[in-house]
């Protein structure tokens, strides 16, 4: 668990905050980043691309703007790993696939240039399970990343890359994206904070889809105040993303400390049973503990119909999939394999360049999709959508706030659940909810299991709540077994 | 509707009468500055590939950003077609194709921007519109060798300035009976087009493309099996293609065959139908809604503006011109067609006798610059042909003279010496004609019709030839009758 030198885990907060004093510069603070990469990236295989030497001219960039008395942002020097679907202009976004090989997006995304403007570093793209289908980051076309805090385990995933960065100090924030856990889920596993805002809050302008009503952007951290800060940076309205929410952000980093007094917190008692490792369930009801010993009121709330998440979400996932994927044909960029027709050049592109997650998927969404099954697939999966959202409501009128695990057990090795799909599907069971409700929901550390490994706690909240939720966030950071 | 059923068929010794059952799927480019989705100029012949951007390239991370312009163009062309203006939603069509840039079509299915409305034929027939839907056009193939066809190219070249151009999808009931009306239904969609200002509707350019849905059956009886004609770049084509391929499927039933459900490609060299895909090998487009996109709920507060940008429409135009003339809407269409109603409205109005203006407006000004006439000017001069103060092959000079280079229809008659000859004086120079012509005269009252009629003629050209030509030759008839009985 100690892995990292003291330097490198230094907060988003607190490194912004010394380069904007001019206390220390962006320069040394990314250097000793890389330092850690240098000495732990061969083991780790936490990027697809490092950008060392992007890194150190906007590190420079930054101290040379300091040095002129202006202000670079919240985020003056905080290095950061990016997700590798994220797109960045001349810079090879690939997905973690073999059908994106030499394309280089002519635009950044907008988190990207928001980051950029905050004053942030970017030192790497991030590696991911294939257009971020999977939970541990094994179906990367360029080899696994494994578990700083244990190398023989997964990080989970699909964020995996991003995560295992912060967890090892490479970097101080991660980008993610989360489409049915692919934040919180890693967060838990390595053991820092992961948090998906509302759908809608981060806009997803150069975010390579994979389920647009369902994906979503946000921070790894070490800190829930990192996050609140990263958050307040990359949120907020985009005219580019037609789906992001128009109201501005609310304060998050400054209300953070106001505590969860008065708040009423429900632990969802179908997320607290079969399938639940009991180190894990343990982890929250001592959470719950700490929420009522700082004055929340804490119950059991009942969320029926998340059960059917794991369901609804393996049709409405892999049938938006199987259409946001379909424009890696080979005609216009990334992989082609020459053949004598235009139909069998698609054909041949798409079998050489998706590995057997993605195939699996899009076939599994063209089926769900399909005249005559559309119906009792997509449809019936969509009325379950609605079915969760009508649940949280009601669950939501006598709770402010929802708990529960985040992922069902800590990590586990690499290899052990890459062959069987449906059990590592079960990895989501209990961030999924979250995606199809479109509502908040954050991960935080709170001690370990009894292998040691890190255990996260899952914080819910209604649309838009974000700031209730990372105060009690913060309540349980603080109250957190060391 | 069967007479036109009855000319195909029953007339070459069938012993049922068939009747044609023709629907239109027509697509227009919307003419707005910028494409559907994204920023790009929505402009025809540009460079290749100049007018694109990540988004109409559909790179992956792009998203769709919905043309306010386009939508309110929708909303304005579906209150001409008295459609209703629903809110709407927006799906996803997906198939394979090398010049759609993300492999689907954003369009709408269950949920378009407008449903239910009607347009009405000059004839004054009613056809159907089921829904005018809002979609985005695909980028343009060329296939190198193999004499253009994809299957036999050496290679394709894909412009994509074409893709995400908004068009709308007006799609027509399966009221029209012969090719003549489905031809008249295009030119009628058109006029509302140019009229309402959201498109060019140009056929020949692909601004407007239509699709034609064809099937024959026995009058009384239930559809037939249709084919979809694709491929119709003029009026003519969709006239020729109906009539072939009517032909084609009445021919196939009567030799004990089926008519089997397909697209058909419409081949103007050949004058034939050919097979494109039959309903089997139909793509499955696996429609579900467009994540990317918002539902589209427009305000009544836009649907008010919108409602009050539809100018006045066709069949409206040809209400007023056959109220104010007394003739059928039909006799008003053609001044309507060339935007001449205004003119003669105002010239009727300004009491000129409107069945002289509108013959005039028929056959005289199908010309540049008649439409910026003086009313007044044109009531004017109709007056004086009425009064007899102008033949009307004189009035037709005055008028050219008047579209030409303006004036007073007075000033210009008397500058080319056209004599005013009043009726009185033109009864005076008849008698004398008559007078002069005693054994002609006594021809022309006792002989039989046919030495009248050729005495007329001599008569006429002698009271032409009297006044300098100033005379009307039907005044000059009328008198001589009047003489005659009396
Ligand atoms: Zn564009």
């Amino acid at each position: 668990m100690a892995d990292a030198t003291p330097a490198t885990t230094d907060t988003a907060v607190a490194i912004a905050e010394a380069v904007r004093s001019g206390e220390r510069s962006a320069r040394e603070v990314l250097d000793t980043h890389l330092a850690a990469i240098d000495a732990r990236e061969g083991e780790i295989h936490a990027f697809n691309l490092v950008l060392a030497d992007e890194a150190r001219a906007a590190a420079d960039e930054i101290d040379r703007r300091v040095a002129a008395g202006e202000d670079p942002g919240p985020l003056a020097g905080v290095p950061v790993a990016l997700k590798d679907n994220l797109c960045t202009r001349g810079v090879a976004t690939t997905c973690s696939s073999k059908i994106l090989e030499g394309w280089e997006p002519p635009y950044d995304a907008t988190v990207v240039r928001r980051l950029a403007d905050a004053g942030a570093v970017v030192v790497g793209k991030a590696n991911l399970d294939e257009f971020a289908m999977g939970s541990s980051t094994e179906n990367s076309a360029f080899g696994p990343t494994r578990n700083p805090r244990d190398t023989t385990k997964v990080p989970g995933g699909s964020s995996g890359g991003s995560t295992a960065a912060v967890a090892a100090g490479f970097a101080a924030v991660g980008l993610g994206s989360d489409t049915g856990g692919s934040i919180r889920q890693p967060a838990a596993l390595c053991g820092v904070v992961g948090m998906k805002p509302t759908y809608g809050r981060v806009s997803r302008y150069g975010l390579v889809a994979f389920a647009s009503s369902l994906d979503q952007i946000g921070p790894l951290t070490h800190t829930v105040a990192d996050t609140a800060r990263v958050l307040e940076v990359i949120g907020g309205h985009d005219p580019a993303d037609t789906t992001s929410i128009p109201e501005a952000m609310p304060a998050l980093e400054s209300v953070l400390g106001d505590g969860v007094a008065g708040l009423r917190v429900g632990v969802v008692r179908e997320l607290m049973g079969e399938g639940i490792a009991p180190d894990v369930a343990a982890r929250v009801r001592e959470a719950a503990e700490v929420l009522a010993a700082a004055g929340a009121e804490v119950g059991e709330a009942s969320v029926p119909a998340v059960t059917y998440g794991l369901s609804a979400y393996y049709l409405i996932a892999p049938a938006e999939a199987s259409s946001n994927l379909s424009r890696y044909d080979g005609v216009r960029y990334g992989l082609r394999v020459d053949a004598p027709t235009t139909p069998e050049m698609n054909l041949a592109s798409r079998t050489a360049g998706f590995g057997a997650e993605v195939k699996r998927r899009i076939m599994l969404g063209t089926y769900a999709l399909s005249a005559g099954y559309y119906d009792a697939y997509y449809g019936k999966a969509q009325k379950v959508r609605t079915l969760i959202i009508r649940d949280f409501a009601a669950a939501y009128e006598s709770f402010d706030l929802l708990l529960a695990p985040t992922s069902p057990t800590t990590a586990f090795p690499l290899g052990a659940k890459v062959s069987d799909p449906l059990t590592m599907y079960l990895n989501d069971i209990c961030t999924i909810p979250s995606n199809l409700a479109g509502q908040p929901a954050v991960s935080v550390p709170f001690g370990a299991g009894d292998d040691g490994l890190p255990v996260g706690v899952q914080l819910l909240a209604p649309a838009l709540a974000e700031a209730p939720l990372l105060r009690a966030a913060a309540v349980l950071e603080e109250g957190a077994p060391s | 509707m069967t007479e036109s059923g009855s000319r195909r068929g029953a007339d070459e010794g069938g012993t049922k009468q068939w009747e044609l059952v023709v629907g239109l799927e027509v697509h227009c480019e919307l003419a707005t500055a910028t494409k559907l989705f994204c920023g790009c100029p929505n402009q025809f012949g540009a460079e290749p590939n100049t007018n694109v951007c990540p988004v109409c390239l559909g790179l992956p991370g792009s998203l769709p950003v919905l043309n306010r312009q386009a939508v309110e163009f929708a909303m304005r062309l579906g209150r001409a077609l008295h459609c209703t203006v629903e809110p709407s939603t927006f799906a996803r069509k997906n198939y394979f194709y090398p010049d759609m840039p993300k492999d689907y079509q954003v369009s709408q299915y269950d949920q378009p921007i407008n449903a239910e409305g009607h347009l009405d034929l000059p004839s004054g027939q009613r056809i159907g519109i089921e829904r005018a839907h809002l979609e985005e056009d695909t980028g343009k193939s060329t296939h190198v060798g193999g004499g253009g066809r994809i299957h036999e190219a050496g290679h394709s070249l894909v412009d994509y300035n074409r893709a995400g151009v908004p068009l709308v999808e007006i799609v027509g009931r399966p009221d029209l009976r012969s090719s003549e009306d489905a031809k008249a239904y295009a030119a009628e969609l058109r006029a509302i087009l140019l009229a309402t200002g959201v498109s060019d509707a140009k056929m020949e350019e692909g601004s407007m493309r239509v699709d034609a849905n064809v099937s024959v059956r026995h009058p009384g009886e239930e559809f037939g099996t249709r084919c979809e004609i694709k491929n119709l770049n003029s009026l003519r084509s969709l006239g020729r293609a109906i009539d072939y391929e009517a032909r084609r499927q009445i021919d196939l039933i009567e030799a004990g065959e089926r008519v089997i459900q397909q697209t058909r490609h419409w081949d103007e060299a050949d004058g034939r139908t050919h097979t494109l895909r039959s309903k089997e090998e139909a793509y499955d487009y696996r429609y579900f809604p467009e994540p990317d996109l918002v539902p589209v709920v427009p305000s009544a507060e836009w649907l008010a503006e919108v409602e009050a940008s539809v100018p006045t429409l066709p069949a409206e135009r040809r209400e007023a011109v056959a109220e104010a003339a007394g003739v059928t809407p039909a006799d008003a269409a053609l001044v309507v067609e060339r935007g001449l109603d205004g003119l003669v409205l105002a010239a009727i109005a300004a009491g000129a006798d409107p069945l002289r203006v509108l013959t005039h407006a028929d056959h005289n000004l199908a010309v540049e610059g008649a439409d910026a006439l003086d009313p007044r000017a044109l009531a004017e001069l109709v007056t004086m042909e009425a009064d007899g103060a102008l033949t009307a092959t004189q009035a037709k000079t005055v008028l050219a003279e008047m579209v030409a280079g303006g004036g007073s229809p007075a000033e210009i008659a008397g500058a080319k010496g056209f004599e005013a000859v009043s009726a009185d004086a033109l009864g005076d120079v008849v008698d004398g004609i008559i007078a002069a012509n005693a054994d002609e005269w006594d021809r022309y009252v006792n002989g039989d019709d046919k030495t009248r009629g050729k005495l007329t003629g001599f008569f006429v050209g002698q009271v032409m030839r009297a006044t300098q030509g100033n005379a009307d030759g039907k005044a000059v008839t009328a008198l001589l009758e009047q003489r005659r009985g009396g």
